[in-house]
């Protein structure tokens, strides 16, 4: 019984220190964020709390903690308040499988993009939820046209990733990494690198797909209803969401904690460094977009992932199957 | 072996306690989201034996695509509340009894017979013509199979759902008048000749566009 409770308490020990990390860099891209938007279009943006503005989401946080949390009279209560926890939950136990070094990793499972995959695809129920149990014409608008955005997305995502893992052989996270040793998968898969950034801004309701919360539209999309703490965690996981899609596209095409080159300088920064780093990239790329480009429209943005990402990405598996095949590439023979 | 055990257990309540509640609860869209539920806590046990590539596929597949359609049925059809009208929503008023019943027969017997062949052929699995091995990975072993000796099983149920798919499509298809729609193709070739007229505009008069 002692080595239960030890395990458990070593567990808990490293899902804290995870998971704190995870909230607090959250926070901070928010800020990030706004201060990147702000930079394209010539904006100070937050600079008032803190040096640079940096406490900027914590003062926010703060606010929203101290709200009034307004459940609708009409909606179903139950549903209404799991709504938030379940996409908090969703966007957090996706970090357990990303591998920021070489065992390095708090579960390090067979099936780990799997994993990852799945959980993202459950992370359409808490805005369904939401929306639904509003029991308000705007929320529920806003969750239909996200769930019908989010389920096609995945799609396409989902075929992505099937040409990565046919130039790995394994579903593990740590083998995708180490298969990136040599060449990273940015250069043979190049545009599959560009659908799957594009897919999950989609995926992410992020903009230009932002069509959820399409404020002149829908005022808030499924958020309309939510208040104080409640609203702040469908933003917390939001964003974590969206640290999670780079964390991804930094493990499948950017070599995860691999350095650019093996060369001194460079392979001296220890792994997670080198993670942060492209996490980071892709969230700035992530930003200039949002900064730069307009809002799609909703059958454009169908049009867009049903008939041009997918049929070209299944194209894309069948030259990836090919050319491994033919120059005897395929791995785990 | 007792954690093992006791979150067993758990899962194993929760699936049995949510697969009751999709019957009982009267919000169909409850209903849903217990489905769902059940779903999760199957594929939890399904990871529990060590099949973790058959949970995340019944995650992705039954949770990630299913369900939600199943839930933008039940939501669309604003079929949320049916008070009092259990078992006789059929549009003449009389009930489903019969054939649930029935279904729940036919699925019944189905279990007995699976669970007979584990009981009086207990070397069941030593003696299927797969050798499990427990050093690959299963998804591995699931595609070695999948892949060399059920190729043409597996490709003739992905005819079947295709053959289905067309078929809905077809069912559901109608056309539409009036409908405008947008082709890049033509807006990206259009020249500058078809896009603008240069037109002598007569004084007090103007000119007809709309032609």
């Amino acid at each position: 019984m002692d080595s239960y409770f030890s395990i458990l308490l070593t567990e808990v020990y490293k899902i804290l220190f995870l998971l704190v990390p995870v909230l607090v860099s959250v926070a901070m891209i928010v800020w990030l964020d706004r201060r990147v938007w702000a930079f394209v279009q010539k904006r100070r943006g937050p600079n008032v709390v803190g040096p640079f503005g940096l406490l900027q989401s914590l003062a926010d946080a703060l606010k929203y903690i101290f709200k009034e949390i307004i459940i609708p009279a009409s909606s179903n209560k139950l549903v209404f308040v799991l709504a938030p926890v379940v996409t908090m939950t969703l966007a957090l136990i996706s970090w357990a499988v990303i591998p920021f070094g070489e065992d390095f990793v708090l579960a390090d499972i067979n099936v780990g993009i799997l994993y990852l995959f799945a959980v993202s695809s459950l992370g359409v129920y808490g805005i369904i939820m939401g929306g639904w149990a509003s029991n308000s014409k705007y929320p529920f608008l806003g969750a239909i046209r996200s769930a019908a955005q989010m389920v096609s997305y995945e799609v396409s995502i989902g075929v992505i990733i099937i040409n990565v893992l046919l130039c790995v052989g394994s579903l593990n996270l740590s083998d995708i990494v180490l298969a990136q040793q040599n060449l990273w998968f940015i250069i043979p898969l190049f545009p599959m690198f560009v659908i799957f950034f594009i897919s999950a801004l989609a995926e992410t309701n992020r903009p230009p797909f932002d069509l959820p919360e399409a404020e002149a539209e829908l005022v808030a999309g499924y958020q309309t209803e939510y208040s104080g703490m409640m609203y702040a965690m469908f933003w917390l996981g939001e964003y974590a969401n969206i640290l999670l899609m780079c964390a991804m596209g930094s493990v499948l095409f950017l070599g995860g904690w691999l350095s650019p080159i093996d060369i001194f300088p460079f392979n001296v920064i220890p792994g997670p460094f080198w993670l942060i780093f492209k996490i980071l990239f892709l969230f700035i790329l992530f930003a200039l977009v949002k900064a730069t480009v307009p809002r799609y429209r909703y059958d454009q943005l169908m049009k867009l992932g049903w008939k041009i990402f997918l049929p070209f990405s299944l194209f894309y598996v069948v030259l990836t199957s090919s050319f491994l095949l033919y120059f005897d590439l395929l791995p785990g023979k | 072996m007792i954690a093992h055990t006791v979150f067993f257990y758990i899962f194993s309540l929760i699936a049995i306690v949510s697969a009751v509640m999709v019957t009982v609860s009267k919000n169909t869209v409850h209903s849903v989201f217990f489905l769902i539920l059940d779903f999760i806590s199957i594929s939890c046990l399904f990871i529990m034996i060590g099949a973790e590539f058959l949970g995340m596929i019944m995650l992705i597949v039954y949770v990630g695509a299913v369900a939600v359609l199943f839930l933008f049925v039940v939501m669309m059809l604003n079929v949320a509340e049916q008070k009092g009208q259990w078992f006789s929503s059929r549009w003449d008023g009389g009930t489903h009894i019969p054939v649930g019943l029935l279904v729940s027969l036919i699925i019944f017997f189905e279990l007995i017979i699976v669970i007979g062949g584990w009981k009086y052929k207990p070397d069941l699995l030593n003696s299927l013509s797969i050798n499990i091995s427990t050093e690959v990975t299963n998804t591995r072993s699931i595609g070695n199979v999948l892949y060399t000796d059920y190729i043409f099983l597996f490709q003739i149920s992905g005819m079947i759902l295709l053959v289905a798919m067309i078929g809905a499509i077809v069912l559901t298809y109608r056309e539409r008048a009036g409908v405008k729609k947008q082709s890049y193709v033509k807006q990206i070739s259009r020249e500058r000749d078809e896009g603008v007229d240069l037109v002598e505009a007569e004084r007090n008069k103007g000119v007809k566009i709309d032609a």
